[in-house]
C-alpha cells in the first residue's frame, strides 16, 4: 500500500535526472502518503515532502522490492503483460525463488465498466502475473491473487493518463 | 453512539445522523405534460410537526416526473378538509387534483392523519383514508399519503416508501473512508449501517427488506456478508481465496446467488443458507459475474464474456440451460430486470461512453436511457417506473435516477465524497 503511488513518482525522479521532462505526473492528492520514503532532489511541486538526506538521487529505502518495479501497468480491457514488464518480473522470481516469502498480487481496474466485472478484471491480471512467475519456477502457494477492481484507483481522475495508471498489479 | 464492534470497522444501528445527510435531491427534467396537484398544507390542531408532510408528498410527486405540485405560495386557500373546499379556487388555477388532511393527536399519544384525494373537474372525492404513526413516523405518513394519491391516479403502485442502500468513498485524512448507508427513497435519513477503511461494495437487499448483503474486504479480501437493518447483526457468509461477490437474494429469501473464484476463474454459485452449501452454477473459462434473479426464483441473468465481450445471458438454474439475451454493442453488463421480468436494464457500452440501457426482451428493442458518461449500477424501483443509477459529475460520484421511459430525470447530489452503488429496496 505504501508505495503504490509513490513507485511512479520515483520512477519519474529517476529518471528525471537523465531526461528532460516527466509527462505523466500523477495529481498532488495522490502523492501524499508515503512521504517519508523516496527522499529525493525532485524540483518539480507535485512532490511537497521528502527531504534531502545528502543531495544524492538514491532512492534507496524500498527495501522491500531492492528498487526493482513492483507495479505492472496494462492495456485496456487487457490482462496480457506488457513486454516492458517481463524484466522486473523475473528478477521478482529469482528472488521468491531464492527467498520463498508470501505475496500478495493486487489487481486493479480503471473505472470504466462495471464494478463485480472489473473485479474479474483486476483478478484476472494479477492471475496473468502470478501465472509467469509459476513459469519461472515461483512457488505457487506463496502468491495470492487479491483483485480490487476499481476500488482503490491509484489516481482519482477520469482521464485517460489516470486510467493507464489504475490499471495495474502491485506486488506486495 | 459509535460501537466499536470489529477492528477497523464500525457498526451503527439504524441511528439517524442528520448532520451527515449528504443526499438532497434536484430534478433535471420532467414529463412535459405533468399531471397538476396541490397538496394543501396537512398541519396538527394545536401544535406544530416535526416535519412539512405536505411539501414531503409534494416533493415525492415532483420526484415521479408525473406530477406537478402547486407551489404552496400560489395557492388561493387551504382547506384542511373536504368541507372546506372551494373547487373554484382550484378550477382556475388549472389544478387537476387536490390533496387535502388534517392530523390530531389521539388520547394514546399516536398520531392520526385524515386525508382526501380530490378530482377538482369532478368536484368529488377520490378517497379519504386515515393513517397512524408515531411523531417519529412523519415521514412514513408523508410517503404513505404520497403511495396512495400516486397509485389512485397513475394505476402504479408508488414506490415513496421504499429506501435505498448506497456506498460513499470519501477522503479523510488523505485515505478513503467507505460507508454503506441506506436512506429513504429521497434521500433523507440517511442511516450509516457499516463504515471502514477497505472498500465496501455491492449492497443487495433481502427481498423482505430487512437485510442487506454486501462485499466488504475488511478482513484483507473480499468477503460477503450479510446484515440486518433493525439491529446491526450480521454474519460473514464466504472467505474464500479469490474473488466473493455479487450477492443476489433469491426471491424467497432462502439462497443467495454468488460469484467465487476458488476453482480457477469467476463462475456463478448458488449458496442455500439452511445447508450452508454451494454448489457451482457454471462452468466456463471466461468471467461469469453480476448474477441477477428472474422473479420465478428458477432462472438468472448474468454477465459473461464468453463470447468475446460482456455479454448478458440468462441461465435456467435447474437444466442449467444458457442462452445469450443481448447482442447489440461490445458492452452489455450488470443487469437488473424490472419486476415485469420483461424490461432488462444494463450498463451498455456506446461509442466508448458507458451509459445505462434498457432492452425489452419480447421485442429487443434497445434504449439508451442516460445522457452522462462513466454510468453504472443501475437498480430499478420496485415498482418499475424508475431507476437509479451512479454516474460522475465532475470528478464526483453521484446518484441520478430517471424514468423507465427516459421521461424524467432527477439527481441525488452528495455535499462530499463519491456516492455509488445505490440498490433500491423491494416493497
Amino acid at each position: 500500500m505504501k508505495f503504490e503511488t509513490l513507485k511512479p513518482i520515483l520512477a519519474c525522479a529517476l529518471l528525471s535526472s537523465f531526461l528532460v521532462a516527466c509527462s505523466s505526473t500523477p495529481q498532488d492528492s495522490s502523492t501524499s502518503t508515503g512521504a517519508n520514503s523516496g527522499s529525493t532532489t525532485l524540483s518539480g511541486n507535485d512532490v511537497s515532502t521528502g527531504s534531502v538526506d545528502d543531495g544524492s538521487l538514491s532512492g534507496s529505502d524500498i527495501d522491500t522490492d531492492g528498487g526493482i518495479e513492483t507495479v505492472f501497468y496494462f492495456d485496456f480491457d487487457q490482462s496480457i503483460l506488457k513486454p516492458e514488464s517481463l524484466a522486473a518480473l523475473r528478477i521478482h522470481a529469482q528472488r521468491l525463488i531464492a527467498n520463498p516469502v508470501s505475496v500478495r498480487l493486487e489487481g486493479h481496474a480503471d473505472e470504466r465498466g462495471t464494478r463485480e466485472y472489473n473485479m474479474a478484471l483486476g483478478e484476472r491480471r494479477g492471475s496473468s502475473v502470478r501465472e509467469f512467475l509459476v513459469l519461472q519456477g515461483v512457488d505457487a502457494s506463496l502468491l495470492e491473487v487479491i483483485s480490487y477492481g476499481e476500488e482503490r484507483p491509484a489516481s482519482l481522475d477520469s482521464t485517460d493518463s489516470s486510467w493507464a495508471l489504475n490499471r495495474r498489479v502491485e506486488i506486495k | 453512539m459509535l460501537v466499536r464492534m470489529y477492528k477497523l470497522v464500525f457498526l451503527f444501528l439504524l441511528m439517524p445522523l442528520s448532520a451527515m445527510a449528504e443526499l438532497s435531491i434536484e430534478i433535471t427534467s420532467g414529463v412535459d405534460n405533468p399531471t397538476s396537484i396541490a397538496i394543501s398544507p396537512i398541519m396538527m390542531k394545536g401544535g406544530p410537526l416535526a416535519e412539512d408532510i405536505s411539501a414531503i408528498v409534494g416533493a415525492d410527486l415532483d420526484r415521479s416526473g408525473l406530477f406537478a405540485a402547486m407551489p404552496r405560495a400560489n395557492m388561493l386557500s387551504n382547506p384542511r378538509a373536504l368541507s372546506e373546499v372551494y373547487y373554484r379556487d382550484w378550477r382556475i388555477v388549472g389544478m387537476q387534483y387536490l390533496v387535502v388532511g388534517s392530523v390530531i393527536r389521539q388520547s394514546d399519544g399516536r398520531l392520526s392523519a385524515t386525508f382526501s384525494l380530490v378530482e377538482v373537474a369532478g368536484e368529488r372525492a377520490l378517497f379519504t383514508h386515515v393513517v397512524k404513526g408515531r411523531d417519529s413516523e412523519l415521514r412514513d405518513i408523508a410517503h404513505y399519503i404520497s403511495d396512495k394519491v400516486f397509485y389512485t391516479i397513475t394505476g402504479i403502485k408508488g414506490a415513496f416508501s421504499t429506501r435505498l442502500a448506497y456506498v460513499t468513498a470519501i477522503n479523510e485524512g488523505g485515505r478513503q473512508v467507505f460507508r454503506l448507508m441506506v436512506s429513504d427513497a429521497d434521500g433523507a435519513r440517511e442511516r450509516l449501517m457499516l463504515k471502514s477503511k477497505e472498500p465496501i461494495m455491492s449492497p443487495a437487499w433481502s427481498p423482505d427488506a430487512k437485510e442487506l448483503a454486501y462485499v466488504s474486504f475488511e478482513t484483507g479480501r473480499p468477503a460477503i456478508f450479510r446484515q440486518r437493518l433493525d439491529n446491526a447483526k450480521r454474519e460473514q457468509l464466504t472467505n474464500f481465496k479469490g474473488l466473493n461477490g455479487a450477492p443476489a437474494w433469491s426471491p424467497d429469501g432462502k439462497s443467495m446467488a454468488l460469484v467465487l473464484s476458488k476453482d480457477g476463474n469467476p463462475e456463478i454459485y448458488l449458496y442455500r443458507f439452511a445447508t450452508k452449501v454451494f454448489t457451482r452454477l457454471t462452468r466456463h473459462f471466461s468471467i461469469d459475474t453480476e448474477p441477477n434473479w428472474m422473479s420465478d426464483g428458477k432462472s438468472l441473468i448474468f454477465t459473461s464474456d464468453r463470447g468475446g465481450s460482456p455479454q448478458v445471458y440468462k441461465l435456467n438454474i435447474v437444466s442449467r440451460k444458457v442462452e445469450r439475451l443481448t447482442f447489440n454493442g461490445s458492452y452489455n453488463a450488470r443487469p437488473r430486470l424490472a419486476a415485469d421480468d420483461r424490461t432488462l436494464v444494463m450498463v451498455h457500452r456506446s461509442q466508448g461512453i458507458f451509459h445505462i440501457a434498457s432492452q425489452d426482451l419480447v421485442t429487443g428493442d434497445l434504449r439508451i436511457l442516460t445522457q452522462t458518461r462513466l454510468d453504472e449500477s443501475p437498480t430499478v424501483a420496485p415498482n418499475g417506473a424508475m431507476l437509479m443509477y451512479a454516474t460522475k459529475r465532475g470528478n464526483k460520484g453521484v446518484l441520478a435516477a430517471v424514468s423507465i421511459d427516459a421521461g424524467s430525470r432527477f439527481l441525488l447530489p452528495s455535499r462530499r465524497g463519491d456516492v455509488r452503488e445505490p440498490a433500491w429496496s423491494p416493497f
